[in-house]
């Protein structure tokens, strides 16, 4: 008999006891809230918090931070309630692992107890490093969030100190769930594979904060059906519509909404503009306000103290600031950006069209537009489910039905619908301008616009 | 973006083929540490340092015709060998050749078996390690291959010889 969720929110006898007696007779790791706290979430309706530890980690000011930036980036740009942040995305992960581990994989012996705090903070912490913007600043500054992660689990802050407390070597070993070079496949499973609790909660949540009717599926079938085994987590047969739902999903969700062409119009001003504020602050240029926040970035002396300090607040004030600058193409840019004034697109193949490139940066550099801002190719490219192939290189660990002979079946294999998108990569490849400066009479724009194949007006 | 792309193409151009994905993810992630232009992004997964943008990119080149897959039957596997196609010649333009040390590099890895270069490219993904930090790590995230002690000396020194190669 599995325990029911309304049981759980009174505290065994012994927890309770022990914490009568003083919470120093537990150690960190066991110790428990003297009541259970929630939070209010859309998504999972409440997130239920137990341990002290979890408690602790989410009040440091590095996760804090989290609540600063958004979890779609530009989106909100299309999709005007995608405003929700990366801490309401770490919390909802944080949940849903504690809902499969407490409620489906406690007591079972395929599942080590011992592993619970440990992947409960991964959860919560995957995130951690996100920058504002981060697809875009990532780009700009040659970063990646993940070593950023790493390095705040690791690094002098108050996660780094709060996860000490549990063991010397605890920050260590949440920070290797995290990259997937710890030793419990099943564990790092749980947080990073082709049906895990990060994408089981954005899908959710982004369905929720932009409104799109895709993104749903049955979770809490999903999770009752989950089995621990030895390297991984694997569905039981039984639950395999849920799970086909779960990937259409996804690949809905891809199309309509993360590759949506004017959020990607939005991040391509966003990149551009921080680039050319790079550019300028290299060349000596004198900004009217001195872009401190940046000054390190630019420069590349930055410090973890200097990452941590950055949000979206900080990013959207400097682009404000911008849009008053002298050089015309920064200010130009974050106006874009600030009052949406985004990028036409055309559908761009790069295997018919590359010659095309040349001779375009070439007629916009004659009709005085600076092609490294304004003439910007982007691709996006998705496999909604990919399978192993026995021997080959593939690498992602497929999704793995429990059939009820016991025995173990791929996906693709027993769901028609999974097979029909399984190792199908779409790729879109879009390229963008401001098409608003193209409508001139000179010789180089109308040959511009025939070029792009835009209509004359 | 499309320099990216043309990166890739050069890169097989010079080593004349590659054949093995494995192979490939794992020539371009040494060659990303050692200051080749990749901005793919790579991540730790089953056989060490992948990047899914590497593989999307490949497939996309493969779609453009820049670049030729050929699935061969191993038998108990199939194996992939990629090879630049004569209209690549055009496209690589967008980037200029590789320098003399990096042809050199991609000329020593091509030589190596895939095992080999799964376990120097997960030494360099732990490169921010202390040398005995970076087996024990090996060994935890790859204890199925069984790696020897002869082989992680091998590893070392090929390092050593790629680094001292490029400065």
């Amino acid at each position: 008999m599995r325990k029911t969720l309304f049981f759980k929110k009174k505290l065994p006898y012994t927890e309770r006891t022990a914490q009568k007696d003083g919470e120093s007779m537990l150690p960190y790791a066991q110790q428990k809230l003297a009541e259970e706290k929630v939070f209010k979430d859309p998504v999972h309706r409440y997130i239920h918090i137990r341990d002290q530890v979890i408690w602790d980690v989410i009040g440091a000011k590095e996760f804090q931070r989290l609540r600063r930036i958004r979890q779609l980036g530009t989106t909100y740009l299309v999709f005007h309630g995608a405003e929700h942040s990366r801490f309401s995305h770490s919390l909802g992960v944080y949940e849903i692992v504690r809902r499969i581990i407490d409620n489906s994989f406690e007591g079972r012996p395929e599942w080590d107890q011992s592993e619970r705090l440990v992947v409960l903070c991964a959860a919560l912490l995957h995130d951690l490093g996100h920058g504002p913007f981060s697809h875009a600043f990532e780009n700009v500054f040659q970063l990646d969030h993940e070593n950023f992660t790493q390095a705040i689990l690791l690094g002098n802050t108050e996660v780094h100190e709060i996860l000490s407390r549990v063991s010397e070597d605890f920050p260590q070993k949440v920070a290797d769930v995290i990259a997937k070079t710890y030793p419990n496949k099943q564990v790092v499973s749980l947080i990073s594979s082709q049906i895990d609790a990060d994408r089981m909660d954005y899908l959710q949540r982004d369905a929720y904060f932009t409104g799109v009717s895709y993104g749903h599926f049955d979770m809490e079938r999903i999770l009752r059906v989950m089995r621990p085994r030895e390297d991984q987590v694997v569905i039981k047969s039984s639950g395999m519509h849920a799970v086909e739902d779960y990937i259409m999903s996804r690949y809905q969700m891809y199309w309509q909404v993360y590759f949506h062409p004017v959020s990607r119009s939005a991040e391509v001003i966003l990149t551009k503009a921080l680039h050319r504020a790079k550019k300028l602050s290299e060349e000596g240029y004198q900004f009217a306000h001195e872009p401190t926040h940046f000054k390190s970035f630019f420069d590349g002396t930055f410090t973890l103290e200097d990452y941590v300090s950055l949000d979206e607040s900080v990013l959207l004030t400097y682009f404000q600031l911008w849009t008053k600058e002298e050089d015309v193409i920064l200010a130009d840019l974050c106006s874009r950006f600030m009052y949406r004034k985004l990028f036409q697109y055309i559908e761009f193949d790069p295997a018919k069209d590359f010659t095309k490139m040349r001779e375009l940066e070439q007629l916009f550099r004659e009709a005085g537009i600076d092609p490294d801002y304004y003439l910007v190719f982007d691709s996006s490219s998705d496999l909604p489910y990919d399978f192993y192939r026995p021997g080959e290189e593939g690498e992602r660990i497929p999704i793995h039905l429990l059939m009820p002979s016991g025995e173990i079946k791929e996906l693709s294999r027993q769901s028609e619908i999974v097979e029909a998108v399984s190792g199908k990569r779409r790729s879109d490849h879009k390229l963008y301008f401001p098409e608003e400066r193209l409508r001139g009479n000179t010789p180089a724009e109308r040959c511009i616009r025939d070029v792009l194949g835009l209509k004359e007006v | 973006m499309l320099r990216d792309h043309a990166s890739i193409v050069r890169f097989v151009a010079q080593a004349q083929g590659i054949t093995g994905r494995k192979k490939l993810q794992k020539m371009m992630y040494i060659a990303k540490k050692l200051g080749y232009p990749v901005h793919e992004k790579y991540e730790f997964h089953m056989y060490g340092p992948y990047s899914e943008e590497l593989t999307a990119r490949i497939e996309e080149l493969c779609t453009m015709g820049f670049l030729s897959e050929q699935k061969e039957d191993k038998g108990a596997y199939t194996q992939y060998a990629y090879q630049t196609t004569p209209e690549s010649s055009a496209f690589m333009e967008l980037v200029p050749p590789l320098t003399d040390s990096f042809s050199t590099c991609i000329e020593e890895m091509k030589h190596k078996s895939s095992r080999f270069l799964e376990l120097v490219a997960t030494l360099f993904y732990f490169d921010d390690l202390e040398r005995e930090a970076q087996v024990e790590k090996v060994h935890i995230v790859k204890g199925k291959l069984n790696f020897t002690d002869e082989e992680f000396e091998e590893a070392f020194q090929f390092i050593d010889d790629l680094k001292k190669n490029n400065c």
